[in-house]
């Protein structure tokens, strides 16, 4: 609030999602990310005269999945549109896009934040190509040349833009966050944001408290995470609340995030006036859409990432973070319950289980912790990577309940798994792991223990109760962790009060 | 009509360089050439589509299937210039 100095924060996004299509928007080139630089043109992604781009159908597809499930109007008719610009990252001087007939309109996405949901507006969502990727030569303040890879130059590419309905850096995070994992889960983007396949622009504009009328906006660019987009909308709010509040005019202009440095700058071009010269492609004919396939593709719409963390918290009485982080993707929330399920069904539930909690809630402590903490990602090839199937964590879980094993080894077992795609009981029985939960061979231990430190029975004696523990700890070391705690204790207990 | 502004500002958006003699005869040109479009608006066109496209086509898609490209190197033989496989361009830094 301070940062703002009282002045009403809009804001609204622009975010740009590569298709998981396998080839170009509008031709047969591969989207592979990562190949030799401009390995992957042709003379349609070239633009080179003469040719004769075709939609991917794909694309289309996809894009209507996703509009489905951001609640949007499909329009019954759409049409692609050339936007004019040069600059070198397109060879043909224009890049096709869609302008005044989007595939989609009015649609929203709801999100939370402070535990507080809120639906924020989607104005459009529109399919064109992406450009290809500069990169200037040597440092950025010396560069003489810029060099060009055309690989990503033709990309499918989704543009969502939503309402300026936007009203805190936080707001503007849980948005992205929100919309990542809706895309992830409906499998049209793999939500990558370091390479790029999900990148962000905001428009953000500040206005006296109460005023009906929008304040200059300002684009900013460059954010390539969750955490940059709230540090640079927050770095925005206060640069912008400043210069209002000293009476100055704020610039219509585009300025870029610079990460590192922590604020934007301006790309002060005097000429950034948006000028594009749209007019429709004339080599692409209009889309019409067949309402029956739309249907089609609405009724194959997966459950969404909102609906399964309510129906998670619901039937699983798991707490809201629990739910959020398990529903990031759909492999995910489907690796969790199939943990669930193999931890409840089938077999009886081990009888300790209950002791150690809800099974929903020890499946839970155990993907978000255990397994998020190996995996490099939380999207469906990261999961599909894991070599411990949800089966082989809830048989994990089990020799823990069944006190075959103590939690804290189990810990270290799963790391072996997660290494070798070996069982629990395959580790637990070579590496010799089983917890001593015998009392006679447990006792053994316990009395030499106790033999060894008749200074710590001396202080139990006098009414050191930590004296006890320290045995225990004692007994535990000697076992190598092996022994069940809760029988040590019981023994140490026993045998000092017997001595 | 078109001004000289006019002219000299789709010729910036062009990237053309024009001389004082240039701008003038497209000054002339392109006026006439708008005159003649004019003539268009005094056609009753009530309850017509805008048309974008003159063939009676929609829905031309492709399956999602990969095609070969071009080599690296026949793409690059295009580019006044390169580095590796990269075409190569002045500094394009917007400052």
């Amino acid at each position: 609030m301070s940062r703002s100095r009282g002045f009403e924060v809009i804001i609204g996004l622009e975010v740009h999602a590569q298709l998981l299509t396998r080839s170009k928007m509008f031709c047969g080139c591969p989207t592979t990310f990562g190949a030799a630089p401009n390995s992957q043109t042709c003379p349609i992604c070239q633009g080179m005269p003469g040719v004769l781009p075709v939609v991917n159908r794909r694309a289309i597809e996809l894009a209507v999945r996703s509009a489905l499930a951001l609640d949007c109007r499909i329009n019954p008719g759409c049409r692609f549109a050339r936007k004019h610009y040069y600059y070198p990252d397109m060879p043909k001087n224009f890049q096709i896009s869609q302008y005044e007939e989007p595939l989609a309109e009015d649609g929203w996405l709801e999100i939370e934040v402070d535990e507080t949901t809120k639906r924020v507006g989607i104005q459009r969502l529109h399919l064109e190509e992406d450009v290809g990727k500069l990169v200037h030569e040597g440092a950025f303040e010396t560069a003489q040349a810029s060099l060009v890879d055309y690989n990503r130059s033709g990309v499918p590419l989704m543009e969502t833009v939503s309402k300026p309905d936007i009203r805190s850096p936080e707001e503007a995070a849980a948005y992205l966050k929100a919309f990542r994992a809706v895309l992830v889960s409906l499998g049209v983007c793999d939500g990558n944001m370091e390479e790029g396949s999900l990148r962000c622009d905001a428009n953000i504009s500040l206005r006296p408290r109460g005023a009906s009328e929008l304040g200059t906006k300002v684009e900013i660019k460059n954010m390539n995470s969750f955490r940059n987009v709230k540090a640079a909308l927050e770095y925005e709010v206060g640069r912008q609340a400043k210069a209002l509040a000293a009476g100055e005019r704020i610039v219509q202009e585009t300025r870029l995030w610079e990460a590192e440095r922590g604020y934007t700058r301006s790309m002060r071009s005097k000429e950034y006036a948006h000028d594009y010269r749209y007019f429709p492609e004339p080599d692409l004919v209009p889309l019409r859409l067949d309402p029956a396939w739309v249907d089609g593709i609405r009724a194959a719409l997966p459950e969404l990432p909102r609906a399964t963390r309510q129906r998670f918290i619901d039937a699983y009485q798991l707490p809201a973070y629990d739910a959020e982080v398990l529903t990031q993707s759909r492999a995910l929330a489907d690796y969790y319950e199939e943990v669930v399920k193999a931890l409840t069904a089938g077999r009886a539930p081990s009888a300790a289980l209950p002791a150690l909690g809800e099974p929903a809630k020890i499946a839970s402590n155990w993907v978000m912790s255990e397994l998020l903490r190996e995996l490099p990602a939380d999207d469906e090839a990261a999961i599909r990577s894991s070599r411990v199937p949800p089966q082989n964590l809830a048989a994990l879980v089990m020799l823990i309940a069944d006190g075959t094993i103590s939690g804290k080894i189990a810990k270290d077992v799963f790391k072996k798994m997660f290494e070798t795609g070996e069982s629990a009981g395959t580790i637990v029985e070579r590496e010799g792991l089983t917890q001593v939960a015998d009392e006679g061979e447990l006792l053994a231990v316990v009395d030499r223990v106790i033999a060894e430190n008749p200074k710590a029975v001396e202080d139990f004696r006098k009414g050191k109760a930590a004296a006890a523990k320290a045995l225990v700890g004692q007994v535990m070391k000697a076992t190598r962790g092996k022994a069940n705690p809760a029988l040590a204790n019981r023994l140490v207990e026993e045998r000092l009060r017997a001595v | 009509m078109i001004s000289r502004q006019d002219v000299e500002h789709v010729a910036r958006l062009a990237r053309l360089a024009l001389t004082d003699a240039e701008k003038e005869r497209m000054e002339a040109e392109l006026s006439s050439i708008l005159e003649y479009i004019d003539k268009l608006r005094a056609l009753d066109v009530e309850g017509v589509e805008p048309t974008s496209h003159a063939v009676p086509l929609v829905n031309v898609m492709r399956d999602d299937e990969v095609r070969p490209c071009l080599p690296a190197g026949a793409m690059l033989a295009n580019a006044p210039d390169r580095a590796g496989d990269s075409v190569r361009v002045p500094r394009i830094i917007e400052d």
